[in-house]
């Protein structure tokens, strides 16, 4: 089984500031990790590549550095590792990423299965895994917790609901994006740490993926980020005191201005 | 500060902080209080490849010298010295086989070992026979093809868990210490068992009983070594483990250091966090340092012995001794700086200063190094 799994470069949320002038992220001095729902994506893909064989292929689109999250996940067990990297991807919002990120895949090759976490932790919108599979045009599943067997070239999943989880069965290739509930994922080994080191990394950028230079990055995006804010807390507290009838007396005339 | 480590040794920091982060950090507490055997995180450590470090290529391991798992026994130790402990016993099992056994006997174990699909460990000690190792009443006699062992030794770590024992047996009483040869027991060997648990004061989610040998038939071929070197293997294997432990006590310190001053950065006492006040200053200096030194010592004395001087056996107690005195110390000093809630066992400085003491014990006392640094003096001045 051929699987990609899509991962992601991000500020280490614990570390997160927005520049008070600009509203936007301070990224500089912040410490860039893997985005924690893809570790959950890789260990899976390396966990179905160590059951039922086959290559596991980690694809990021980000700035050169983000070479270090796919060292990381070759380190944990992946096999292969492509960057897909240019100027003219900068800005990209999830419309965009996916067409780049769909074009790259296409590239790659034939693949049965590709994993993504559910989200990112500093877009946090979710979209990139089902907007992907719309643009390769294979079915998905998202806030996949468990992956319960393989069967005629299907596989089988609980996808977790708010109360409980469904079982699907979706036909392959297709793609799934997983919640932190499916595993733990693992510590690099000693190894991998040693293959991920030497490890070249295939590298792509606008041509070599054939893009449509209309569809990249700012100008291919269809959304715009106008205002990043932190929301200003403006609750006001007034504690009743009183017996119960005084205090019911209380709230109803402190209510009745709004009615 | 920093040390220099190659490209390789800082990965081996890299991963083993991160399995002390991620995976030991979380659970310890937990363990120590049920009292449960890491399992699970043992087998993260051998995902990750770290039994292997000390173990030559050919027999599957990376052939790294003492000081690269020393490097990761720090990190360990700093999260939780039970289950270090669990780690290291297991190369402190397989140091007999690797200095004395044959080619087969390696090709035999250590590539399980180096795996960690199988765990060793290292059995010396009964009731009347710890610091005076020359009482050991465990016997083994040769019956035709094989070795016939009886007797029962004491407080032996990873008993249960291990799949393979280095014991020492006497297999000729008269000769005192020379009398004395080495074994390798499997966990499935007829007339081999584990006692109960041993219930103690730190180190609680390590495994320590007693093996009782009762009969228990082994292939002559088990024998490690020549017979009547048991002693010799037992005084190599020790010089060589006790670096191991002595960064146990570092990572301890380092831990202990740790929350001390992140507590008194936090805890406001008379307006002030009480880091601003001198008396606790002094006491975080004080700690720092010994942590620090400690930490220098221990890294010198195992880049050393991994050359196996003629003096290995000073230098290896010499940091055992200074590294672990100084862990009971600076873990006692953070149950003070902590105060009452460093008595409560919400706060992981109360489990560290019992773990402490241990280290003050096993591997020999520290009574004993003191002897074994005091002896070589001796005859260095002649």
């Amino acid at each position: 089984m051929n699987i990609i799994v899509c991962i992601k470069q991000v500020p280490d949320a614990k570390d997160v500031r927005l520049d008070p002038k600009t509203n936007t992220m301070a990224r500089e001095g912040v410490e860039a990790i893997m985005n924690p729902f893809d570790r959950h994506a890789v260990e899976e893909g390396v966990r179905l590549k160590e059951q039922h064989g086959g290559t596991v292929t980690v694809l990021s689109m980000g700035p050169p550095q983000a070479e270090a999250v796919l060292r990381e996940a070759v380190s944990c067990g992946a096999d292969e590792a492509v960057l897909v990297s240019d100027r003219a991807f900068a800005g990209a919002d999830t419309w965009a990423t996916t067409y780049t990120l769909g074009k790259a895949i296409e590239k790659i090759g034939p693949f049965d299965l590709i994993l993504c976490g559910k989200q990112a932790i500093d877009g946090d919108t979710a979209q990139v895994g089902p907007g992907l599979a719309k643009r390769l045009n294979i079915p998905y599943v998202s806030y996949v917790r468990k992956i319960t067997g393989f069967e005629n070239d299907a596989i089988l999943l609980h996808r977790l609901m708010d109360d409980g989880y469904d079982e699907v069965e979706i036909p392959l290739p297709g793609l799934l994006t997983v919640v932190k509930e499916i595993n733990e994922p693992r510590v690099p080994s000693l190894k991998g740490k040693m293959k991920a080191k030497s490890l070249s990394i295939k590298t792509l950028n606008a041509g070599d993926i054939e893009a449509d230079a209309d569809s990249l990055g700012l100008p291919g995006s269809t959304t715009q980020v106008v205002k990043v804010f932190a929301p200003e807390f403006k609750g006001e507290r007034a504690m009743l005191s009183g017996t119960v009838d005084e205090q019911v007396e209380q709230l109803v005339n402190k209510l009745e201005p709004y009615l | 500060m920093d040390y220099f480590l190659t490209e390789e040794q800082q990965m081996i920091v890299d991963i083993a902080r991160q399995i002390t982060d991620e995976k030991i950090i979380p659970k310890r507490a937990e363990l120590d209080e049920k009292e449960e055997f890491a399992t699970e995180i043992l087998n993260d450590i051998a995902q990750a490849d770290l039994f292997g470090l000390y173990i030559p290529e050919e027999y599957g391991g990376f052939g790294y010298g003492g000081f690269e798992i020393v490097l990761a026994l720090e990190q360990f130790g700093r999260g939780c010295v039970a289950i270090a402990t669990s780690f290291a016993a297991s190369a402190l099992g397989a140091y007999p086989i690797l200095l004395s056994g044959s080619d087969e006997m390696k090709q035999k174990y250590m590539p399980d070992v180096a795996s960690g699909k199988k765990r060793a460990a290292f059995a010396l000690t009964e009731a009347n026979a710890g610091s005076d190792a020359s009482g050991i009443q465990t016997t083994a006699v040769l019956d035709g093809d094989e070795w016939v062992l009886n007797g029962t030794k004491q407080w032996i770590t990873n008993a249960g868990e291990a799949q393979i024992y280095s014991v020492v047996a006497m297999t000729d009483k008269g000769r005192g210490a020379r009398g004395a040869s080495m074994f390798v027991v499997e966990d499935t060997d007829p007339g081999f068992s584990c006692g109960p648990k041993e219930k103690k004061m730190g180190i609680r989610a390590s495994v320590t009983c007693e093996l009782i040998f009762k009969d228990c038939r082994i292939p002559k071929d088990r024998l490690i070594g020549r017979q009547g070197m048991g002693f010799i293997t037992v005084m190599k294997t020790l010089d060589l483990s006790r670096p191991g432990i002595a960064i146990l006590g570092v990572g301890l310190g380092q831990a202990a250091l740790d929350e001390s001053v992140v507590y008194a950065k936090q805890r406001v006492q008379f307006g002030k966090p009480i880091i601003s006040f001198q008396a606790i200053q002094h006491m975080l200096a004080d700690m720092a340092i010994k942590v620090e030194a400690s930490r220098a010592l221990v890294y010198a004395a195992a880049k050393h012995i991994a050359k196996h001087p003629k003096d290995m056996s000073k230098a290896s107690s010499m940091c055992k001794v200074f590294a672990t005195d100084m862990a009971m110390e600076v873990t006692t000093d953070a149950v003070q700086v902590l105060a009452g809630y460093g008595y409560m066992r919400e706060y992981p400085v109360e489990k560290m200063m019992r773990d402490a003491k241990i280290l003050q014990i096993y591997e020999g006392t520290n009574q004993i190094q003191r002897n074994v640094i005091g002896q070589e003096l001796n005859k260095e001045y002649n």
